[in-house]
């Protein structure tokens, strides 16, 4: 896919603790981004955007906890670093979780309730074409047993849904899919993401 | 441009089929035969359980036939944990797949470990909406199992052994001949089909992108947390582990120091503080005293 995006200034970290993390790494690259594996507090405070891929939720959660990532990436989410989450992404990334494991932490970083397994199971993944918002043409959605948004904020713009479903939303400059945009060729909404990143990374210099 | 606007749709696609391997990397799986084990993997942060009803070492001690576990065994992990659930099939046997896949099962691991149904013929995965995994001792192997559908590749290693030994040469195999591949010209690529016995568009591909088309996991005789380590740099993609933790003294801080390693496995700093203090590994066998190898079924 042949996409015009500004290359951000920084560094776009990518959450690497469990998950199809390589994915998110190799897209980013082949727009031109620079990227970085973020395991530790370290890694993160090289970081201008972080994207959270997709994975087990509650593993990554246990790792957060164990890498004392938690608190660092709260804070730099408050003071507004721009994140695009995936999947479980998304889940770590709502406001409320349904269906999660009791005290499993999210960073409430744009305004969802998402439900954990909301599709069912990996029999039940599925692949179609969605509509979205800003896009001339359909993008391929690849869901594996996704989360599904229940509900959504007054702040946030649903930028694509399926079946009457948001799975795509953003909320400031954060941005979340209940879908996998790393597991096709189709590199748009990292371009999306990486335009995220540019507006704000100018914005601070 | 536009090359995957129109993709396949709907369910159990090879797309959706091998996205949930790609999910699982960087994760350890691990063998669970209750419930309660089920709950103790998942809050040890285990990315999927694989439910049977004994683990590798105990097949091993008590011997006969080992088959498909109790699908009322299997719902009941189920409805344990929020985290995938894997369940084991005999070598060819088709129809203990339809049954698991009528379950509900997440993914089937076509198993060395369990007793061959068919000494000729794998299953045809491509018949399933359910994903599978198989094990290889070599790239040949590997590859076979792709061609019939297989969306993830894991070691064998020799199961319930408690030693490593197996699962490096397994890996060492596969991951070297791959290297050599994508080295070799045109021309050699057709000798390299004919001596793994695989599809030559296979062999053709890894020359291409340098890898498998499908994620490479290691399984078999991880013990301690630097195992795991081990063949994460080996380059293994995500752990299997089967008797390693409910055969060891104290399961549960063992499952979370496995999962911490194969996260930071090429930080020594980390791996040294997580491997202090796990209490006793389950003893393990040489590979000598083994008389009967599980890593040798399959075709």
């Amino acid at each position: 896919m042949n996409v015009v995006t500004p290359a951000p200034q920084g560094t776009v970290g990518v959450l690497a603790l469990q998950g199809a993390f390589h994915a998110h790494v190799s897209v980013l690259s082949e727009l031109g981004a620079r990227t970085r594996e973020v395991r530790t507090p370290d890694d993160l405070a090289g970081v201008n955007a972080l994207v959270m891929p997709g994975g087990e939720s509650t593993t990554m959660g246990y790792l957060l906890g164990t890498a004392e990532l938690y608190d660092p990436i709260q804070r730099r989410l408050d003071t507004g670093m721009p994140v695009f989450g995936t999947c479980a992404g998304m889940i770590l990334l709502a406001s409320k979780v349904l269906d999660g494991r009791v005290g499993q932490r999210g960073f409430g970083a744009i305004d969802i309730a998402v439900r954990r397994n909301g599709y069912g199971r990996q029999v039940d993944s599925f692949e179609r074409d969605i509509e979205v918002v800003g896009l001339d043409d359909p993008y391929h959605a690849v869901f594996i047993r996704a989360p599904k948004v229940e509900s959504v904020g007054a702040d946030v713009t649903v930028l694509a849904m399926d079946d009457g479903v948001p799975v795509l939303a953003r909320q400031g400059s954060v941005l979340v899919a209940s879908f996998h945009p790393e597991l096709t060729d189709d590199h748009r909404l990292h371009a999306m993401f990486l335009r995220i990143v540019h507006t704000a990374t100018a914005t601070a210099a | 441009m536009s090359s995957n606007i129109a993709g396949p749709q709907g369910t159990g696609t090879y797309r959706v089929k091998r996205g949930l391997a790609e999910m699982m990397k960087g994760g350890v799986i691990m063998d669970v035969v209750t419930a309660g084990q089920a709950r103790i993997a998942e809050d040890a942060g285990a990315c999927a359980v694989m439910a049977l009803e004994r683990v590798p070492a105990d097949i091993r001690r008590d011997g006969g036939v080992a088959r498909m576990s109790d699908p009322q065994m299997i719902e009941e992990i189920k409805a344990a944990v929020t985290i995938p659930v894997m369940a084991k099939v005999r070598i060819g046997h088709f129809v203990e797949a339809q049954i698991l896949q009528a379950l509900g099962v997440d993914y089937i691991d076509e198993s060395e470990v369990l007793t061959p149904a068919d000494e000729t013929h794998h299953i045809d995965k491509f018949a399933f909406t359910v994903p599978f995994v198989c094990g290889a001792t070599n790239l040949g192997e590997a590859l076979r199992r792709i061609s019939e559908g297989a969306c993830m590749i894991r070691s064998k290693g020799e199961a319930g052994s408690g030693n490593i030994v197996e699962a490096v040469r397994h890996l060492r195999s596969i991951i070297g001949d791959i290297r050599k591949i994508t080295q070799a010209d045109s021309a050699e690529l057709f000798q390299w089909a004919k001596q793994l016995q695989a599809p030559l568009p296979l062999v053709q591909e890894i020359a291409e992108t340098g890898w498998l088309p499908v994620p490479l996991f290691c399984a078999g005789g991880i013990a301690i947390p630097a195992d795991a380590a081990l063949a994460m740099q080996l380059g293994a993609e995500a752990i299997f582990v089967g008797s390693g933790i409910f055969k060891s003294d104290d399961p549960s801080p063992r499952a979370k120091a496995i999962v911490e390693a194969t996260t930071h496995f090429r930080d020594a700093d980390i791996l040294a503080k997580v491997s202090r203090g796990l209490g006793a590994p389950m003893t393990g066998i040489g590979m000598d005293e083994i008389n009967q190898r599980f890593a040798e079924r399959g075709w």
